[in-house]
């Protein structure tokens, strides 16, 4: 008999060609005939873009809010002069100049709340108090009329702390409206699923720009004679709807794609259906619906701007506001251009947190 | 209840999937404590009738009692059946965003109302009666499906059910894992707790079973003690599908 024993090959490194910063650079960047014609390509346009904008945007640019030095340089250099000049205007809107501390003090607590709740370490009861302390405090500071402080109606709230609050409110009341909007389409009752569907599709089916102008004007007629129900509540609550007919069918699609066999094990549990719900199958699917959400999420924030229409002056109302003034009217492009990098900032903000959030829910969960 | 009543009884219960006839006249009782294995060809409706007995699946004619409780619409019955009921499932259908401890003990935290403590005590008395103790912090898909399976056993074992149901527990598994599954099994097979159980695994049948039951196109065609039924099968269909099964 032989003695034939099982001898494993040892573990080598990859060979040099494979390794190291040339390796890589080759791989990815002159990897064949397409690649490499491509990111010749892509230098060239480059060099053709790259230095004007620079020169425009930066170096013949005009940093400070001199109107003559400005319209010297139109074309040549651009005017950020115009955001020195007309900021707070574009910031705030028409809220009352001197009262625009506590627009500005209601906005930080508003995205110190929001960068917080974004930490999964706190999400707990307690959160939900922040919440509401919160936008009581946002309330009161915009509105005012207590503490000593003076009245500005919700007319004139404008800018950042208008955009700010038209789409974390309308966000956080359409979340759980749209999850129940998700379950309820998926309900055995068919009153219950016919009701979601038609809400669902009638929302879905016409354009925000509809769905504000029905809330601000349809909605007063179905309230009894003589209560008024101020703009900004009209279009807050018409767009919560509007986002939770959204959302409802993105939470709608992580439902479905959560394995029957979880269901069946829950109920052989003994766990009841709202536990079930809660405890096995949202958790589950809304991990898997993470990037969608963001992307409604997202999508919400930017519809904001529609807001102009029923004459409130968001962000971008607000710009357009503050650049009628004949004398700056010229430079509309920097002042839209600042306005624009707000929201991006905004926005890749919660891209990255949705792709943080999505690995790290995930930690553990997924085979290697 | 008089502890001679049978735990469970099909009494000529049918079912429907659609126009499908899955289930036709199902009379079956079950005594307290008996080990039962159900094999058939793949349709003949064993699953659905394992189903039933926990209301993961409705019957549409006929009376079903477990544990004295008639199964009806009524949720509260449901509900307690299921208490007293454990189900091991083909595929595990473990819970894979909660650890195995978590998975463990979320039905006595939340259906038996025991505080979180001594949840986990049982829970992890549990996961060493499958030997699986050390994983307890790990997520389901970081096991090995025969690690996952014998989670599954433990979890379902938490609620102290009277009745344990196995669905196909072996036939997802890579053949080196199944062993260690049905030597799970088999203990606990020995600890008087009722078993009915859908496998082809006729070793474990044998070893195990007090009675054998075989089904076809949705009826039991033949039950027998495991020695009779393997050696002296009294009908065509029975030997037909033996003979298939047992021929390697």
């Amino acid at each position: 008999m032989s003695t034939d024993t099982f001898q494993p090959i040892a573990s080598r490194p990859p060979p040099e060609s494979q390794l190291g910063w040339k390796a890589w650079v080759r791989r990815s960047f002159f990897d064949g005939w397409g690649n490499t014609a491509l990111t010749v390509f892509t230098l060239i346009a480059l060099l053709l873009v790259v230095p004007p904008l620079v020169q425009w945007a930066v170096i013949y640019a005009i940093p400070d809010a001199d109107n003559d030095a400005c319209r010297a340089a139109h074309g040549i250099g651009a005017c950020w002069g115009v955001v020195a000049e007309k900021g707070r205007l574009i910031l705030f809107g028409r809220f009352p100049y001197e009262e625009q501390w506590r627009a500005s003090l209601a906005s930080l607590a508003l995205v110190v709340l929001l960068v917080l709740s974004c930490l999964r370490a706190l999400w707990r009861p307690a959160l939900v108090v922040a919440w509401i302390g919160v936008l009581s405090l946002f309330f009161v500071l915009m509105r005012g009329g207590v503490f000593g402080l003076s009245p500005v109606e919700t007319a004139r709230w404008g800018g950042l702390p208008l955009t700010l609050l038209l789409s974390t409110v309308s966000l956080v009341l359409a979340f759980p409206l749209s999850i129940l909007l998700a379950l309820g389409r998926q309900s055995h009752l068919p009153a219950i699923r016919t009701l979601c569907v038609l809400f669902i599709e009638l929302v879905r089916g016409v354009p925000l720009i509809s769905v504000l102008f029905m809330a601000s004007f349809i909605l007063p007629l179905f309230m009894p004679q003589g209560t008024t129900i101020d703009v900004l509540a009209r279009v807050l609550i018409g767009m919560t709807l509007f986002a939770a007919a959204y959302l409802a069918e993105v939470i709608r699609g992580g439902l479905q794609a959560v394995p029957k066999g979880q269901l069946e094990a829950a109920q052989s549990l003994g766990l009841s259906y709202w536990q079930t719900q809660r405890m096995i199958v949202l958790p589950q699917a809304l991990r898997l619906v993470v990037p969608a959400m963001v992307n409604t999420f997202i999508g919400v924030f930017k519809d904001t701007s529609l807001v102009t229409i029923v004459s409130l002056y968001d962000l971008t109302g607000a710009v357009q506001l503050a650049l009628g003034d004949a004398d700056w009217r010229k430079f509309f492009l920097e002042g839209q251009l600042f306005v624009a990098a707000l929201y991006f900032v905004a926005c890749f903000a919660m891209s990255r947190y949705s792709v943080w959030l999505e690995q790290h829910l995930n930690t553990g969960t997924r085979r290697q | 209840m008089n502890p001679q009543d049978p735990i469970i009884e099909f009494r000529c219960v049918n079912k429907w999937y659609g126009e499908f006839h899955v289930l036709r006249d199902i009379d079956l009782q079950v005594a307290r404590g008996e080990r039962i294995v159900i094999c058939g060809p793949s349709g003949s409706g064993k699953s659905t009738l394992i189903r039933c007995i926990n209301r993961l699946e409705e019957h549409q004619q006929g009376e079903l009692v477990v544990d004295g409780k008639a199964l009806s619409d009524d949720v509260k019955v449901v509900e307690a059946v299921r208490r007293e009921v454990g189900m091991v499932f083909q595929q595990f259908n473990l819970f894979p965003h909660l650890t195995v401890l978590e998975n463990l003990t979320l039905s006595p935290m939340w259906v038996g109302r025991i505080p979180k403590a001594e949840a986990e005590e049982r829970a992890m008395q549990q996961l060493q009666r499958v030997r699986i103790a050390e994983q307890a912090h790990k997520y389901p898909l970081q096991l090995s499906g025969g690690q996952q399976q014998r989670v599954a056993i433990a979890r379902a074992l938490c609620l102290t059910p009277k009745i344990m149901l196995f669905d196909e527990p072996t036939s997802a598994l890579d053949p080196e894992m199944i062993n260690e599954v049905l030597d799970v099994m088999i203990e606990l097979a020995g600890q008087g707790i009722t078993m009915i159980c859908v496998t082809h695994e006729m070793g474990f049948a044998r070893s195990v079973a007090d009675r054998v039951i075989f089904m076809d196109q949705g009826q039991i065609v033949e039950q027998n003690a495991p020695e009779a039924f393997f050696n002296n099968p009294q009908r065509e269909r029975t030997r037909d599908f033996l003979s298939k099964i047992l021929a390697h």
